[in-house]
């Protein structure tokens, strides 16, 4: 597959040392094509948030190399390749919030203006245009994680990592939400890796579900994922998206179900 | 405005309802002028001697204020060149902690030797050696004392250590900062009093409450005594004020 | 190394480098010697004013006064009575403190109508209530006491303030539902959430009654206290630098003492529990 904009081979991630070490990812292979949305599911402490900051060059492998954009990770990470978006928010309270959608740009050449311009532009594609000068104690946790998207987006990388993001916000919002980041992620075609906790959440999202066991962390299978776009509410109410739900639930638990009749894209 | 008049109206009336009372009781008991003059006594002192007052109010404000400014910047910089080096700050913060419970108005009389006793540099030295540490521990603990997920953030930006300090670790710092400015503001003009205490120049607030006291002449001494007091809140509420305007968002958190 | 002997010798070396440096500002600037000129001369760095560490260090087994007791003695025996009105000061404040914390917590209107009087209390200075409580108590033990524990109120009353508070408000609502009266409700909520905070202002109380106490001594003529010795040392100073730097050494070893000995308690006493921030 070689419009893989991810590529892990042979990666091996272990905590600590001699008898307090801990095994939190094996033989992890995966190769995550340009453009997709991929996410990671599996239980708790499966390693599913180490893996995304492998990716990320947040934390190094023991074992195994990770390619990003034909480059290693650590290069990509100095190159900017990647915007990430945590669980909680982390803006900065001392900051509006344009000048938390700023802050990455701040660090790169471009100029004043162009910065403010990109943050404004950001801001208004995550729909919060006319809260630039509000700082986030006066936002929602919604719009709050909005503006962590947006400051993730503004210097326009390849990819887009993001743990758990909606994880603690209610589950109205969440749907809303991941409407807006599906919008998102057509219009600037960035490719996503996407942590999270909930299955139905993983399906409707993603093109592609990587199932993981338990630590020490497997990928168990990858699920293609191929629901027509692009996805919205009635994309939840359709009969196809139940079946992946229950593949994804039955994998998780250790079990394959007869698969639906449609096309399967074969896992790498 | 109705619920911030509710806010302070108890205070408010506690204040009136004392004076009122101490007026009156004084009177009526005859209690001896030493202890407690009658509020109207002191207000009639301040009245008649309020040109000397506001001379010695102001001489000791300028040793406060000299020593603050000595003090705190020297903080600063000790805070600034420590929080690069974790091993250090680490190391450094508990002792700190530790020198701050040494009685540093002990250090008076060493003071008046180095400096001179006349001059007000050995006065503000002792308010720069008071303020320096609960500036310097609270700068450092806000440097230092930063939520690993924006530390986390700024590394998946790769950013230099420069910007993370610049950007991330100072405006942390800055309440820390406040806060500790605050308490010293308010320790500054007691410390200078008390430096006072131990000799020097003659028109300061410290040597006039002494003098009028030990001539028994009380109600000078109060009125002295309101004036030290009520400098020492406008300085404080000065630097609450910088705080608003430093710190806009502050507010929302509840602190300040 | 155990973390309690890392502590001992960092401070030791602490102490080293300060002695050391002390001595290389001598060096540089100070009164020249047979055999050496120092390159700089800094009035600061002379004899007078910065005895050498040795000379402070010799004046302690020195007589204090002629034909006296050596000078470590009597330091000591100022310590301690200074120390014992220090603790009575302390313990006087702690009180109450506590006791205002709880009746604030208790009464909204009492709070908003007296803490602010409480704060305002610190902006006076206390060497100009001092003479006062000397004469309506008497120049005396109890007299510096008091003037100690008004130091020492305040940093408890409103750690106890905000202590109290803490208490989660869950806990609370249970206590409620067992219909508990507000006695049980302090004794098993509010008190042991307050621990950490009270402890905390305990450690800053305890430097600020020795404060207070050697303030205290300065206005009522006491001259058995380290106060006095300090006053004393410093009037004649001239005649024996080394015995001034001596007392006020002793007066430091006093405070960092106490506030030592409360941090143990506090060690001991909220064994087990989450930590507050480093103090």
């Amino acid at each position: 597959m070689s419009d893989a904009v991810v590529s892990l081979r042979g990666v091996r991630k272990v905590f600590g040392a001699g008898s307090d070490a801990t095994n939190a990812l094996e033989k992890i292979d995966l190769e995550i094509p340009k453009g997709a949305f991929v996410s990671l599911i599996g239980p708790s402490g499966c390693g599913k948030s180490t893996l995304l900051r492998l990716i990320g060059d947040l934390t190094q492998p023991t074992a195994g190399t990770i390619e990003v954009n034909g480059k290693s990770a650590h290069r990509a990470r100095l190159d900017r390749d990647y915007g990430v978006v945590f669980q909680s928010p982390v803006l900065f309270d001392w900051r509006t919030v344009e000048r938390n959608v700023e802050l990455p740009l701040e660090m790169s050449p471009i100029g004043k203006a162009a910065r403010v311009e990109r943050a404004r532009a950001m801001l208004a594609l995550v729909e919060l245009t006319g809260f630039e000068r509000r700082y986030p104690w006066q936002l929602s946790g919604g719009m709050q994680q909005r503006v962590a998207i947006a400051r993730a987006l503004s210097f326009e990388p390849a990819i887009l990592l993001m743990d758990e993001p909606f994880g603690a916000l209610d589950e109205m919002t969440r749907e809303r939400l991941n409407i807006e980041l599906l919008r998102i992620w057509q219009q600037t075609g960035t490719t996503i890796v996407f942590v999270t906790h909930s299955i139905p959440e993983a399906v409707f999202l993603s093109t592609r579900v990587v199932v993981m066991s338990a630590r020490p962390g497997r990928i168990l299978d990858v699920i293609g994922v191929d629901l027509s776009q692009p996805r919205n509410d009635l994309t939840r109410e359709d009969e196809r998206y139940f079946g992946f739900i229950t593949r994804v639930r039955e994998k998780l638990r250790g079990r394959d179900v007869g698969r639906p009749s449609a096309v399967e894209v074969a896992a790498s | 405005m109705s619920v911030r008049l509710r806010y302070y109206a108890p205070a408010v009336g506690v204040f009136l309802i004392v004076l009122v009372l101490w007026e009156v009781t004084v009177r009526a008991l005859n209690i001896q002028q030493f202890l407690l003059p009658r509020p109207s006594a002191i207000a009639a002192a301040f009245a008649e001697h309020f040109d000397e007052l506001m001379t010695v109010g102001r001489n000791t404000l300028v040793e406060a204020v000299g020593g603050l400014a000595i003090g705190g910047s020297a903080a600063l910089l000790v805070a600034f060149a420590t929080a690069r080096w974790t091993t250090a700050s680490r190391a450094l913060l508990p002792f700190a902690v530790a020198a701050n419970s040494i009685p540093i108005i002990a250090f008076a009389p060493i003071m008046n030797n180095w400096f001179g006793i006349l001059n007000p540099l050995s006065k503000m030295m002792v308010v720069a050696v008071l303020v320096f540490f609960p500036i310097m521990i609270n700068t450092l603990r806000g440097l230092t004392l930063v939520d690993p997920a924006s530390l986390e953030l700024m590394r998946s930006y790769a950013a230099s250590e420069r910007a993370v300090f610049v950007k991330v670790r100072v405006p942390n710092a800055l309440p820390y900062f406040f806060t500790a400015v605050k308490i010293s503001a308010t320790l500054s003009l007691i410390g200078a009093i008390v430096a006072e205490y131990f000799g020097g120049a003659q028109s300061v607030l410290g040597q006039f409450i002494i003098t009028e006291a030990a001539f028994f002449r009380f109600a000078n001494a109060w009125a002295a005594i309101v004036v030290a007091s009520a400098v020492s809140i406008a300085f404080f509420l000065i630097i609450v004020a910088a705080e608003r305007v430093a710190l806009p968002w502050h507010r929302a958190n509840g602190g300040g | 190394m155990s973390r309690a002997a890392r502590s001992v010798a960092s401070f030791l070396v602490v102490i080293g480098l300060v002695a050391t440096i002390w001595e290389v500002v001598k060096l540089l600037g100070g009164e020249a010697t047979e055999g050496w000129t120092p390159p700089f001369q800094w009035r600061i760095a002379n004899d007078l004013n910065m005895p050498h560490i040795w000379d402070i260090a010799a004046s302690f087994a020195e007589p204090a006064q002629r034909n006296g007791p050596p000078l470590g003695l009597v330091l000591a025996d100022a310590a301690v009575f200074t120390l014992r009105e220090a603790f009575g000061g302390f313990v006087f404040g702690a009180i109450l403190g506590l006791a205002l914390a709880i009746v604030f917590v208790h009464s909204l209107l009492l709070e908003r109508a007296l803490v602010p009087y409480v704060v305002a209390s610190q902006t006076v200075p206390i060497i100009a209530i001092a003479p006062v409580v000397v004469i309506w108590l008497q120049a005396g033990w109890l007299s510096v006491a008091v003037i100690s524990a008004y130091l020492t109120f305040f940093p408890v009353t409103i750690a106890g303030i905000r202590g109290l508070r803490s208490a989660d408000p869950r806990a609370l609502e249970l206590m409620r539902s067992y219909a508990a009266s507000p006695f049980d409700v302090l004794r098993k909520v509010r008190l042991p959430a307050a621990a950490p905070y009270l402890f905390a202002a305990l450690k800053v109380a305890a430097t600020a009654s020795v404060v207070g106490a050697i303030i205290g001594e300065l206005p009522s003529g006491i001259r058995d206290g380290l106060g006095g010795a300090i006053l004393n040392f410093n009037q004649y100073y001239v005649s024996g630098p080394p015995k001034l730097w001596a007392a006020i050494i002793v007066a430091a070893v006093v405070g960092f003492g106490f506030f030592t000995v409360v941090r143990v308690a506090e060690a001991l006493l909220l064994r087990g529990r989450m930590r507050t921030s480093e103090t």
